[in-house]
């Protein structure tokens, strides 16, 4: 698979990362590389491995089901660039 | 495995200007899970809170909160999993689907893409004309749900609430196994009985506590069967995805709209587009959400902050057997053992709280029929006049129960029974204690009739006549003796005796 600078620009959109156009040959190029490495990992026969979730044996952990948080309305805005009558304000988006 | 055994439905049928054209319909349900808390963070899931004010830190998506799971809302996709009949996987896993949205701080959704947690079930799904659909789901996964962005109270701006940030789904996927505008919302109808009876989701679509997403497709006649028979999808036609609707009205106008619209695209020559729409009320039409296109990629993976969720066999037993009997099963057995009709039964387990209560009326009066009739013509009519729920009935089981007694035991006659049932709605108190002391009992006593039959007779000659010219007639002192008795009298004798006396 390879990256051309199309590409490279979809995927900055799609992460809202603005990219000069200028910059987008050599991302691509950056793409191919770790791809290439991917690839290479891909050689390996792994059908009969189980994928590794976790370095210790662990299980999932859970919590019961308790109220335990919220009601820090003032501390959950307080990094909003805008906030207003207990919601955060922002440019409008509608369908 | 299900007891109830109908005829399929016909699919709906819409003429187009050129052919006849069949529907096809799957449907993605999300259901919010019942809980206290989140699915993963402990703040709560209450409706109507102030804004922001039930959102801990990892709903908010700041840096370095990590995401652990609420045992509870497992426990709930199992036992809905449970309730439709389907497989549980005791291995599952979470994924991040990725978009960007104002009311989506973390930048992604937590769900189940690859390995869900409930897999293949069905659902029986009745209609009323005595067929029903069967069902099939594909799979059931748990997921986060988004807040709410506000767009009217300002002209520039957009006001974002995560209070539902966080809250727990359940994403029940249909096959495309739907096959009409009415299927698809008794679907809705009946996964939410089962929610309700199971105690797993609050069934409030006002509130979009339960949801849908509908896959709309139009193909000719035949090529549906063909698709079961092969499974490829290419039988059908392209579909579109009608997204986020809660009222199960719009969601058959939504359907109705879109199938014509797709027909009118394919007979016209052009194709149909696979896109996602949305239906709105106010024009009866859906439209493309052409900005959601590209959010399409939602760019998977497995999450890194959680590890797969195993359960344990011995777990899932223990749901199973705290399940409640289920819509089908307790229909069938009202039928069977009550001997009830279809409608009757139906109407009776609608809700889990009226069947109890009927059950209750039923068992104490030894009378299945007779409490059926009582409770849904007279208490589910009277508590409607009322504007009030079975729950808050002010007549208990046991009252309704007393009433069908002296019935049966022939103490008062129906017309008088309506009348005492509305004494005991509205004052309350012991149905034979009221009967006695009011002196309402029906008067079997064929001498206090005969003497009633008697005055009416000496009193109306001309009637008489009339009466021995034209037998039907005779009502008529079956009327007059009723009324002079207080309605107390026993029809049946009544009018055996007025017959006797007129010599007809």
């Amino acid at each position: 698979m390879s990256i051309d600078t199309e590409t490279a620009a979809r995927v900055a959109k799609l992460a809202r990362i603005k990219v000069d156009p200028a910059e987008l040959p050599s991302l691509a190029s950056e793409f191919n590389a770790i791809l290439g490495f991917i690839e290479q990992l891909s050689e390996l026969d792994v059908s009969d491995v189980e994928p590794m979730t976790s370095v210790t044996p662990q299980r999932l952990k859970r919590r019961v089901d308790a109220v335990t948080d919220g009601n820090q309305q003032a501390k959950v805005l307080s990094n909003a660039p805008d906030a207003r009558e207990g919601f955060f304000a922002v440019p409008k988006v509608v369908e | 495995m299900l007891d109830l055994s109908y005829e399929a439905p016909k699919p709906k049928i819409i003429a187009g200007a050129k052919s006849d054209w069949e529907l096809v319909i799957g449907m993605e349900v999300h259901a919010q899970v019942a809980t206290r808390a989140k699915l993963f963070s402990g703040a709560s899931t209450q409706f109507g809170a102030e804004p922001n004010s039930n959102v801990a830190f990892v709903d908010a998506g700041m840096p370095g909160m990590l995401p652990v799971i609420n045992e509870a809302c497992v426990a709930q996709a199992v036992r809905t999993g449970l309730g439709l009949n389907a497989d549980i996987n005791l291995f599952s896993a979470f994924d991040r689907k990725n978009y960007f949205y104002p009311d989506l701080p973390q930048g992604y959704q937590i769900s189940q893409l690859y390995h869900p947690i409930v897999g293949e079930g069905e659902v029986l799904v009745e209609l009323g004309d005595g067929t029903a659909r069967v069902v099939r789901i594909e799979r059931i996964h748990l997921e986060q749900d988004a807040g709410k962005s506000i767009h009217d109270m300002d002209p520039a701006l957009s006001f974002v609430d995560l209070n539902r940030t966080g809250v727990a789904l359940m994403e029940i996927v249909s096959r495309p196994d739907i096959r009409g505008p009415e299927e698809a919302a008794a679907y809705v109808s009946k996964l939410r009985q089962i929610m309700l009876y199971l105690g797993t989701c609050d069934g409030n679509m006002q509130n979009g506590n339960l949801r849908a997403d509908v896959n709309v497709s139009v193909c000719a006649p035949g090529a549906y069967e063909k698709f079961r028979e092969t499974g490829d999808f290419s039988h059908l036609g392209t579909r579109c995805e009608i997204k986020n609707m809660n009222s199960l009205r719009f969601i058959q106008q939504a359907i109705e709209y879109e199938a014509r619209r797709q027909i009118a695209i394919i007979e016209n020559g052009g194709k149909v587009d696979q896109e996602t729409r949305l239906y709105d009320p106010d024009k009866g039409e859906t439209r493309s959400m052409r900005s959601k296109e590209e959010a399409h990629d939602y760019r998977y993976f497995p999450d890194p902050d959680l590890l797969p969720l195993e359960i344990e066999q011995a777990w899932v037993d223990d749901i199973r057997a705290s399940l409640p009997e289920l819509p089908d099963a307790k229909k069938a057995r009202f039928m069977g053992a009550f001997g009830l009709s279809d409608y009757d039964a139906s109407v009776l387990t609608a809700d889990v709280t009226a069947s109890a209560y009927f059950e209750a009326v039923a068992e104490a009066a030894g009378d299945g029929k007779l409490a059926a009739n009582w409770v849904i013509n007279e208490l589910f009519g009277r508590l409607k006049k009322d504007e009030r729920d079975i729950t808050d009935s002010p007549m208990s089981p046991e009252q309704l129960a007393g009433i069908i007694a002296l019935i049966k035991s022939g103490d008062i006659s129906g017309k008088i029974a309506k009348d005492l049932f509305e004494i005991v709605y509205t004052e309350g108190g012991d149905p034979a204690q009221i009967v006695e002391a009011r002196g309402m009992k029906q008067v079997t006593d064929t001498g206090a009739i005969e003497t009633a039959v008697d005055e009416i007779i000496a009193a109306n000659p001309a009637q008489v006549d009339k009466a021995k010219q034209n037998p039907k007639l005779a009502g008529w002192f079956v009327g007059q003796v009723m009324k002079a008795t207080g309605g107390k009298a026993n029809p049946a004798a009544v009018n055996q005796i007025v017959m006797a006396k007129l010599g007809l």
